[in-house]
């Protein structure tokens, strides 16, 4: 029994590494590729696992000073914090309300909004290049700010229903017996109870807007205002000059720091989905 | 339901009307749902169906007006080889990379559910594809497929499988593209459909396990008729998202092959990118985007259909 069990045991670390490496290797021949010297790395006949001359910082100095990474980072920081206001702005009301308020036909509401998180940007992106064209925000930050919100207010809406309808109503009604108001009840109530949900939200937003590709490069032309995600791909290899230790680097250095903020809230996540939390 | 709750409420309040107006539960939903219904109206809805306009009309970019031309677009738009390609391709990677995920998923969620030491750290690398932005994933192996410093290139160079120095054409030859692509939207798929996996897994009462072992069922046989039956509509929510992401998805080919070599690679999404935008014909772009809707379409009602057995339960 005991040599079974270790037989298991076993196994499962050869299957868990096996897919550790599959799916982590182009992250790590990433990194490994950003420290290379350039006639380390362009030399066909040098083993590509080694450093055959001394790693070097270089090319991770040259993305920070003299690519517009800063830029792409402080763009999508910046779109990011404003969705994430407008994202909280509309889908807490409505989650409250259909959790709380609207009862039977809530609930089909939930669903549709549901639905809409399905509708993918590369459906939507002609009508809408054309309608951020008339209100004359082509080629500027203002553009994403507009839209963002199309992929991260539906879904944070049906996460928070779900936050919602797990808090007793008791707590809010017995607020409103002490003589608050609806609104005064929540704020006091609910919300601080739902803050877990609120922050599910926040860097689910930030993670949704950080991702997107299709209305970056669509929307946006001139590279000051481009997005990490597109930025780094599209403008960083304009011409046929690639530079790949930077590029490398980039794409670590964000990619590390977005699984992290997954990995935060992954669980919740998880269970939103698994548990019929689908039906809103 | 809509019981009055005023009397409870009206203590320091500055507007009595307003405030008695909101506190009636079948005003104050309506409002508090208003901003969303609108922004998304607006934003989801309209643009909807100003695809379908486009595609019956002569829209481009160039020019503020749009005249309708009837079904004259579809019919240049089905008679295009590059579309059928594209087309073909977008049903083809779907299909591929989700049986892919499918085999692979249902194995990493399985050896995922167990308790181990250090679950955390591969936690964070399985789940790597599906957190990092597709656009810098796609970079990344653009880089690792690279024709000349591809470390694959050196390993089979070793194993003289090809002449050491030689190109590879990991996404310069039609076959060796085409898989490449397949196997990028599998891997930044599988962890997703894992993880959903596992907490399938989880849900699964132990009882049931314990009591068909009891009743003499061996493993396999408790995996085919306990486990998997139980697990498949879960199943089918993950491979479901799956399907939406692979099959609307323009990123990894916009990177990783331009559509190429040749069309060989085109999908639907990008074949409406670079003929819309690139091209500005938002007609022909939008009469393209439009023959990714009905499938769309099917994933919406099956996962309705599931949250209504869901909400049976």
């Amino acid at each position: 029994m005991v040599a079974r069990a270790q037989a298991v045991t076993a196994a499962r670390w050869v299957v868990l590494v096996f897919f550790a490496l599959l799916c982590a290797f182009p992250f790590a021949w990433a990194t490994f590729t950003s420290f290379k010297a350039d006639a380390d790395l362009y030399t066909v006949g040098h083993v590509p696992f080694l450093y055959n001359l001394p790693p070097t910082f270089d090319h991770v100095r040259v993305l920070f000073q003299e690519t517009e990474f800063l830029t792409f980072v402080r763009n999508s920081f910046e779109i990011g914090v404003i969705v994430v206001a407008i994202t909280l702005a509309t889908a807490v009301p409505a989650a409250y309300a259909i959790a709380r308020l609207t009862g039977e036909w809530g609930g089909r509401l939930a669903m549709a909004v549901f639905v809409i998180y399905l509708v993918p940007p590369t459906l939507l992106f002609l009508p809408l290049s054309r309608i951020v064209a008339e209100l004359g925000l082509q080629d500027s930050i203002w553009a994403l700010v507009l839209v963002y919100p199309t992929l991260t207010a539906p879904f944070s809406t049906w996460l928070l229903v779900g936050f919602f309808r797990s808090i007793p109503r008791d707590i809010e009604e017995q607020a409103m017996v002490d003589g608050y108001s609806r609104a005064g009840a929540v704020v006091r109530t609910v919300l601080p109870l739902a803050l877990p949900g609120l922050l599910t939200v926040v860097i689910f937003t930030f993670a949704l807007t950080t991702n997107d590709f299709v209305y970056a490069v669509a929307f946006i032309s001139s590279s000051s205002n481009m997005t990490i995600s597109a930025g780094v791909p599209v403008e960083l290899i304009r011409g046929d000059v690639f530079f790949w230790q930077s590029l490398m680097a980039a794409t670590v250095l964000v990619a590390i720091p977005v699984a992290l903020a997954y990995n935060f809230f992954l669980d919740r996540f998880v269970q939103g989905l698994a548990l019929g939390g689908v039906k809103g | 339901m809509s019981e009055p709750v005023a009397h409870r409420t009206v203590v320091f309040d500055e507007s009595p009307r307003v405030h008695h107006l909101l506190d009636r539960e079948n005003v104050l939903g309506p409002v508090m749902l208003a901003p969303l219904l609108v922004y998304l109206v607006a934003l989801v809805g309209v643009p909807l169906v100003l695809v379908f306009v486009y595609a019956f009309s002569d829209a481009s970019t160039g020019s503020p007006t749009y005249s309708f031309v009837g079904l004259s677009t579809f019919q240049r738009t089905i008679a295009d080889e590059t579309f059928r390609t594209a087309l073909r391709n977008t049903i083809v990677f779907t299909i591929l990379s989700q049986v892919v995920v499918i085999v692979l998923a249902t194995i990493l969620g399985f050896v995922m559910t167990a308790n181990f030491r250090g679950k955390w750290i591969v936690r964070f690398l399985v789940l790597l594809p599906w957190t990092t932005p597709i656009a810098l994933s796609a970079l990344a192996w653009l880089w690792m497929l690279d024709s000349l410093f591809s470390p694959f290139n050196w390993i089979l160079g070793q194993l003289h499988v090809v002449a050491e120095g030689t190109p590879v054409a990991w996404l310069g030859e039609n076959t060796l593209a085409v898989g490449s692509v397949v196997a990028l939207q599998a891997w930044r798929t599988m962890p997703l459909a894992a993880v959903i996996l596992m907490a399938g897994l989880t849900s699964i009462p132990p009882e049931l396990n314990e009591q068909a072992a009891i009743d003499g069922a061996g493993f396999w046989r408790r995996l085919f008729d306990i486990t998997f039956p139980l697990l498949t509509p879960i199943m089918m929510v993950a491979i479901l998202f799956g399907i939406v992401a692979t099959f609307t998805d323009m990123a990894a080919v916009y990177i990783l092959t331009h559509g190429g070599p040749g069309d060989a690679t085109q999908v639907l999404a990008s074949w409406s990118f670079y003929t819309g935008i690139e091209s500005g014909s938002l007609a022909d772009g939008a009469a393209i985007g439009v023959f990714m809707f009905p499938v769309l379409l099917g994933v919406c009602l099956l996962m309705l259909r599931r949250a209504r057995r869901a909400e049976v339960l």
